[in-house]
């Protein structure tokens, strides 16, 4: 039997702020030891109460609009209820009812590359919890994450493949960094996924019964969670069995999920309204100051770049991928209006090179600029293309000059083939008669023809590479 | 006079003449409050040092400001005690709890805050019900506070050892918290001034919270004019509470004015019940009429949802503690039983270090909030907080202000309804909907039963309304001396 796959996301990003949702601690934590961005807030020490960062607020609505959301004009903050020992209120202040973003959308490709559309059910803010360090027998809490802005982003069922899983987050992460909102790094947990997973036999109205698999933190780990329990329910179905609806988490290193609750162990949250903050007022006004801040985002970038600059699909993918990339290949172009000649230089060259290093290109030192005297050296025939890579290498690692390249490697010399052999054929076409007495038989001309190239190249020439040029170019012609 | 029976406005005025001295203030203050703590038991906590270091800060203070011609707050060099529900940086904080025994905040509320910035003295830490919940402190896991009138009865609660302190000269002025009439009740059970401010005008920042759509911030002083100067300290917005009020503090001894010709006062006829004390009805009819007599109009007015406010406060009020007490889990602070199960930890620290009521009411919130029961029991109390509140809005629309009993009956025995949840909770239903509507509440004494236990009259005014209780209340004590009555102790 064929089966359809039917799969809804969860995303969690942290929001790039400088202070934490509800206190002013800084949300910064990253090496800080433990328990040192606290306050009575976070800490949720008895009396402290929480006071919501505007800035949080504006970054979910930059990436609402981001997502195509509708913006609503009141969202009101809720309490969702557990016990768990990294979350120190005993609740976390979450949006229920009414979430900050509601109905956007991400457009994608599907297994084939066709455009595809996924749609977002609704985009909120909430806090996120505490770590545990588990040590032995013992497990310590550390809650210098806790109340840093988290930002959940649901999707509907609309995706169909791991495929389209792993298009749809890449493609969030692309949107979230455009907007500026979170560095959407999931491998250092900036950017957490949940999966909740159907299988039903195609024509099958009805949704199977789904399993939700949970800290999925890397984009191996989305594909590979997915396939395995695509996979499952389809044993399971076909061996006439049935699918249990189960929280479950993922073990990347044993390949295999594993159940977390079953449905009769799942929590009751018991939202209700955060008593301790007013509802959100949301005017028009604010959600276009904010929309101002909206960069162009990745799907118009790639139109307009395949238009302007007439640029191959997989380029304008590459150059739209990143902000960075966006407006690096930009500023180069506008000092080098040949569009795809940059393109080339750009997603083969230096990034060829960032590659082969281990680390990004914006980690290297070449400028727009840098890359641009290159491709003139080149233009004016000071080195050769082969040579430009040989600088744009050196460039990468220590930010010199071209100019200063060429000569501290004694690449000013113009020993390029591609330079000498230009001025030996314009040589050769001027002299006909020359050229016809040598290959005649007077081989003693090669002297006067090698005065000749000296001449046209102020003694720069590399005379062996001119004799053997010369040889060639006379002899093949003969 | 002795200077335990100060008011503040009157211990002012000697600290600020130099008449007295804050640490001689002091000093005898805490010699009474050792005195009477054995029978009364008003505070859980006394912090005699910091009081005696504070007071001769505030002398400095004062002493500069005498040199200098500068006026100082009415409240420096003050002896306050504070509800132990309030946050106060280097005194224990253990809202009347097991499981917060040994807990030291490193923080104090704003409301506590603004009081040190005055250079006011801290006694210490006063008794409550457990986490505010209750109506006699008999609810407080440590002990029950007495009543100075009668000390075989309750003073009220949950603010009972704030008011028995001030009602016993144990503090010049205390602050109580009042989330369905905590300040209000224990107030007109030990004979002082209750003052409930509207909901956002006293920051809630640092103030344990029990229910926090209904914790208000309030005092309990010996007469009307120190509530009036308390509030004016306390009073104000506050960037760490969103739900407190951007809106100016008035002065508000300006209010106190004795002439009320023309005060329109309503008398709601939902809140003279059958079943309540014939001497308490009697008391607050007379001093209604002696208000008329002083040229207040009165008019008899109708609350027709006030028979809903016991049964939606029981659903809002616990859904709300049910959230706000899931943090003592024990982990960071309090008192954790360890099992060597994280599980168990949680269960048994929480099972060993609440007592009953607060178990109750935590029980009722969950359940109130329930997947299934959601719509029938939170929401559905919502949409009637809803219309309580319209009721008010209504009657503000016609009067001034609005005059109660604060409770049905005076102070009862120790031990007398502690096995009764619902008739302990039927003592509050003249002081809940205030809560449930936001508005602002003052009781102040208007008679003595046949015991001699005093009683109290309920002024009730609209959001923001302050002014108008403060004036009526001012007026009717200027005309009565049921104030100046202490109990022989």
């Amino acid at each position: 039997m064929e089966y359809e796959v039917i799969i809804g996301m969860e995303v969690h990003a942290q929001l790039l702020t400088e202070s934490k949702m509800f206190c002013s601690c800084s949300a910064d934590y990253a090496d800080a030891p433990p328990n040192t961005h606290v306050c009575p807030v976070c800490l949720a020490l008895p009396g402290a109460l929480p006071v919501i960062n505007k800035a949080a607020v504006e970054a979910t609505i930059l990436a609402g609009l981001a997502l195509h959301s509708d913006i609503a004009e009141t969202a009101v903050f809720a309490r969702k209820n557990y016990h768990y020992p990294d979350l120190p209120k005993g609740y976390q202040i979450s949006q229920y009812e009414l979430p900050l973003c509601l109905h956007g959308h991400v457009d994608i490709q599907d297994d084939n590359g066709q455009p595809k559309r996924i749609r977002i059910e609704r985009a909120h803010l909430e806090e996120d919890t505490g770590k545990l360090v588990h040590m032995g027998d013992h497990s310590l809490v550390d809650l210098n994450r806790a109340g840093v802005p988290l930002l959940e982003i649901v999707t509907e069922a609309d995706i169909r493949s791991a495929t389209e899983a792993y298009n749809y987050l890449t493609k969030l992460r692309t949107l979230l960094r455009y907007a500026g909102v979170s560095t959407a790094d999931m491998e250092k947990g900036a950017m957490r996924c949940e999966a909740n997973i159907s299988v039903r036999p195609v024509g099958q109205k009805e949704f199977g019964t789904k399993v939700e698999v949970k800290n999925l933190n890397s984009f191996r780990a989305v594909r590979n969670a997915i396939d395995y329990e695509v996979k499952r329910h389809i044993q399971v179905l076909e061996s006439g069995g049935q699918i249990k609806q189960v929280t479950m988490g993922w073990n990347e290193a044993a390949g295999h999920t594993f159940v977390q609750r079953s449905k009769e162990e799942a929590n009751d949250y018991r939202y209700f309204p955060e008593p301790d903050l007013p509802p959100l007022q949301v005017s028009q006004a604010w959600i276009d100051e904010i929309a101002q801040r909206l960069p162009e985002l990745p799907d118009a970038k790639a139109e307009r770049f395949a238009a302007q600059y007439r640029l191959q699909p997989a380029d304008v993918m590459f150059l739209t991928s990143e902000q960075d990339i966006a407006n690096w290949y930009e500023a180069a172009v506008a000092l080098y209006p040949q569009p795809k000649t940059v393109a080339a230089w750009f997603t083969g060259e230096l990034i060829g090179i960032a590659r082969e290093k281990g680390v990004t290109f914006k980690e290297g030192n070449v400028t727009p600029a840098g890359l641009v005297s290159i491709l003139q050296l080149i233009d004016t025939g000071k080195i050769n293309r082969n040579t430009g890579k040989a600088v744009l290498a050196e460039m990468f690692a220590n930010g010199e000059s071209a100019e200063r390249i060429v000569v501290n490697h004694g690449w000013a010399q113009v020993s390029d083939d591609a330079a000498l052999a230009g001025i030996i054929e314009r040589l050769l076409a001027h002299h006909p008669g020359e050229v016809a007495k040598y290959r005649g038989g007077k081989k003693g001309l090669m002297g006067w023809f090698m005065g000749q190239v000296m001449r046209e190249t102020q003694g720069k020439a590399n005379p062996d590479v001119v004799r053997k040029l010369l040889q060639e170019t006379l002899e093949r012609g003969a | 006079m002795e200077l335990h029976q100060l008011t503040v406005h009157e211990a002012a005025a000697l600290l600020q003449s130099g008449a007295i001295s804050a640490r001689a203030l002091t000093d005898a203050q805490l010699v009474r409050l050792r005195a009477l703590q054995p029978d009364v038991k008003a505070y859980l906590h006394v912090a005699e040092k910091q009081a005696r270091r504070q007071a001769e800060e505030a002398d400095e203070v004062l002493s500069a400001a005498r040199r200098d011609g500068v006026l100082v707050s009415p409240l420096t060099g003050v002896p306050l005690g504070i509800k132990d529900v309030l946050s106060l940086a280097g005194q224990p904080t253990t809202c009347g709890s097991r499981l917060l025994k040994g807990y030291m905040p490193p923080y104090t509320a704003t409301a506590v805050e603004k009081l040190a910035r005055e250079h006011a003295i801290f006694l210490g830490k006063t008794n409550t019900d457990e986490f505010a919940m209750g109506s006699s402190t008999e609810n407080s896991a440590y002990f029950t506070t007495h009543n100075p009138w009668d000390l075989t009865r309750v003073p009220g609660g949950s603010s009972g050892g704030s008011a028995a302190a001030v009602a016993a000269g144990m503090a010049i002025a205390a602050l109580g918290t009042d989330t369905g009439g905590s300040v209000r009740q224990p107030a007109a059970l030990c004979g002082v001034v209750g003052l409930k401010p509207s909901y956002g005008r006293v920051s809630r920042y640092g103030l344990v919270a029990f229910g926090s759509s209904l914790d208000q911030v309030g005092t309990l002083t010996k007469d009307v004019t120190d509530a009036a100067l308390l509030l004016k300290v306390i009073a104000g917005h506050d960037p760490h509470d969103s739900t407190s009020l951007d809106v100016p503090v008035p002065d508000y001894r300006q209010a106190l004015n004795p002439d009320v010709r023309g005060v329109r006062i309503g008398v709601p006829k939902e809140y003279f019940v059958d079943g309540m004390q014939p001497a308490v009805e009697k008391a607050v009819r007379e001093a209604i009429a002696q208000l008329a007599r002083m040229g207040a109009e009165v008019e008899e007015i109708s609350l027709p949802n006030t028979e809903y406010a016991l049964p939606v406060y029981y659903l809002i009020a616990p859904a709300e503690a049910s959230a706000n007490l899931a943090r003592f889990d024990g982990i960071r602070y309090g008192q954790l039983v360890e099992t060597g199960n994280m599980w168990k930890n949680f269960r048994e620290t929480r099972g060993q270090g609440f007592g009953p009521e607060v178990k109750r009411r935590i029980m009722l919130g969950t359940y109130a909030l329930s997947a299934g029961y959601y719509d029938a029991y939170y929401l559905k109390a919502g949409q009637v907080r809803t219309m309580i509140k319209a009721d008010f809005e209504r009657a503000f629309a016609d009067v001034d202000v609005i005059i109660t009993p604060t409770t049905p009956k005076t102070a009862f025995k120790i031990g007398e309804r502690i096995d009764d949840p619902l008739s302990m909770y039927l003592g509050d239903i003249f002081t809940l909907s205030v809560n449930l509507a936001g508005l602002c509440g003052l009781s102040l004494p208007c008679g003595f039963d046949e015991n001699k236990l005093p009683i109290g009259m309920q002024i009730l005014g609209p959001s923001l309304g302050e002014e108008k209780i403060l004036h009526v209340a001012y007026a009717y004590e200027q005309a009565t001396t049921w104030h100046r009555q202490r109990p022989d102790i």
